[in-house]
């Protein structure tokens, strides 16, 4: 026993090291585990203070991209008024209407919710945007994060009362899935982490015909973020020797360069649908 | 000033110059600029081994929750605490030196090469360390290498500039009285 004591005295400073190595190493691969603990919030809030004000000076420096985004998604809302539109004349036609549900009513179904970027990284390889509202505001763990022209941003992985940290397009575990808007084959998004606003688009099968400049928006299959949004433009299609698949390098539609204003996508499904999925997860 | 205050001012100097300064500029996707080590490599001499340690973490875990994914940095950093003591005991010019001035500089190392041997490896296993946690899903060989040679190369020069900007008046401290 004497000896154990002895040999931890005088490798104190060795045993110390490798224990601190190891906390780091226990930090990093437990990564999602810690922080739902709530040492995690405050570390965000602290950082979260520091950020909101570095960020009341900076978004001076942006003002003019930030105005040019606002106006191109002004234009594309006021095409999309009621009053642009005209019905054709149908009333002398007369149909007796059988259906028992009443199907003009309408139920909303994606509400967005704007928010600020206070901080948002690109030069690492595991990229994050930190949002000043959280779960006063109603945002949530899970819920998609568009850019003002509702091109894809990413999806909130972290939240606390005032905070919310978005993980992005550009970072080495995010994998949302999209699809091309052409041909409808579905694949998986993947940040290599070389060059940012480009991504590449994995497991599209090499039956599917591609041209530089095609759209690729997001395919629904998550409750996060709805079908049909905008995600990047196809810049580059490499075929891989060993399988029967593509891998298409393009560029992503929203800029990483200068977010300033993003919208929260919150999905009134989302609940139901995680019921359901956590239920059958359960079922033995 | 106290050592105790100035260190305090530099931490918080060189942490707000590293998150707001320089992980804002993208130069090249093989190069991460890294300032907020000089912390480290500007310690005085005379820290407990122990101390270095628990600094080292801190250091590493402040610039960590800044980029909400804890332990890279902590660890790279932690790292550079345990080697730097027996590093300096390599490049000491001559037995005692250490105490005739505060902290490592030039003049204290006894010229710009030690100096630079001093500060560059440790930059390199801060680089190494890092990268290497980063690479685990990452594994490519060679982008990782050239990586951490770039950015070490691109770090010293930083460390460089400082040291020349910021000149420190070391003051020659007679151990005889």
């Amino acid at each position: 026993m004497r000896n154990i004591f002895l040999f931890i005295r005088t490798h104190f400073n060795l045993l110390f090291f490798l224990s601190l190595q190891v906390i780091s190493i226990y930090f990093i691969v437990n990564y999602s585990k810690y922080h739902q603990a709530a040492f995690g919030s405050i570390t965000n809030n602290f950082t979260g203070k520091i950020n909101a004000n570095y960020n009341n000076v900076q978004q001076y420096f942006h003002l003019k991209q930030t105005n040019d985004s606002l106006i191109k998604a002004n234009e594309l809302l006021y095409n999309q008024l009621s009053s642009n539109f005209e019905l054709p004349d149908t009333a002398k036609k007369s149909v007796t209407d059988t259906v028992m549900v009443d199907s003009i009513k309408q139920y909303r179904k994606i509400r967005y919710i704007s928010a600020k970027v206070i901080s948002n990284s690109i030069t690492l390889q595991s990229n994050y945007l930190v949002l000043n509202k959280g779960l006063n505001d109603g945002l949530k763990i899970g819920m998609g994060v568009v850019d003002p022209n509702n091109a894809v941003v990413g999806i909130i992985t972290e939240v606390n009362e005032k905070y919310a940290v978005v993980m992005s397009l550009l970072h080495k575990d995010s994998h949302i899935s999209g699809k091309l808007a052409k041909g409808e084959e579905t694949g998986t998004l993947n940040w290599d982490g070389a060059m940012v606003n480009y991504i590449t688009l994995t497991g599209i099968p090499k039956s599917a015909k591609i041209t530089k400049g095609d759209s690729i928006i997001t395919s629904g299959f998550s409750t996060a973020l709805p079908k049909g949004l905008k995600v990047g433009y196809v810049d580059a299609v490499f075929k891989e020797t060993s399988t029967n698949l593509f891998r298409i390098k393009f560029k992503t539609a929203a800029n990483f360069y200068n977010i300033q204003y993003v919208y929260v996508i919150e999905n009134v499904d989302q609940e139901g649908v995680k019921q359901i999925l956590d239920k059958i997860k359960t079922q033995p | 000033m106290s050592v105790l205050v100035k260190n305090i001012f530099r931490f918080i100097f060189l942490m707000l110059i590293q998150v707001f300064v320089l992980d804002k500029i993208r130069l090249h996707q093989m190069i991460t600029p890294y300032i907020y080590i000089i912390f480290m490599l500007w310690l005085p001499f005379k820290t407990n081994r122990t101390v270095l340690l628990i600094l080292g973490f801190v250091l590493g875990f402040t610039l960590d929750s800044f980029r909400h994914h804890p332990g890279f940095h902590a660890a790279a950093c932690v790292l550079m605490a345990y080697v730097r003591p027996f590093l300096i005991n390599l490049l000491i010019p001559q037995e005692g030196a250490e105490t005739n001035y505060e902290e490592p500089s030039f003049k204290s190392m006894g010229g710009i090469l030690p100096y630079l041997i001093y500060a560059g490896t440790l930059i390199f296993m801060h680089n190494f360390w890092l990268f290497l946690l980063e690479a685990w899903q990452f594994a490519d060989g060679l982008y990782f290498l050239l990586k951490t040679l770039a950015s070490t190369a691109i770090c010293i020069l930083m460390v460089l500039i400082t040291e020349l900007l910021f000149s420190r008046n070391q003051k020659f401290k007679t151990n005889t009285i």
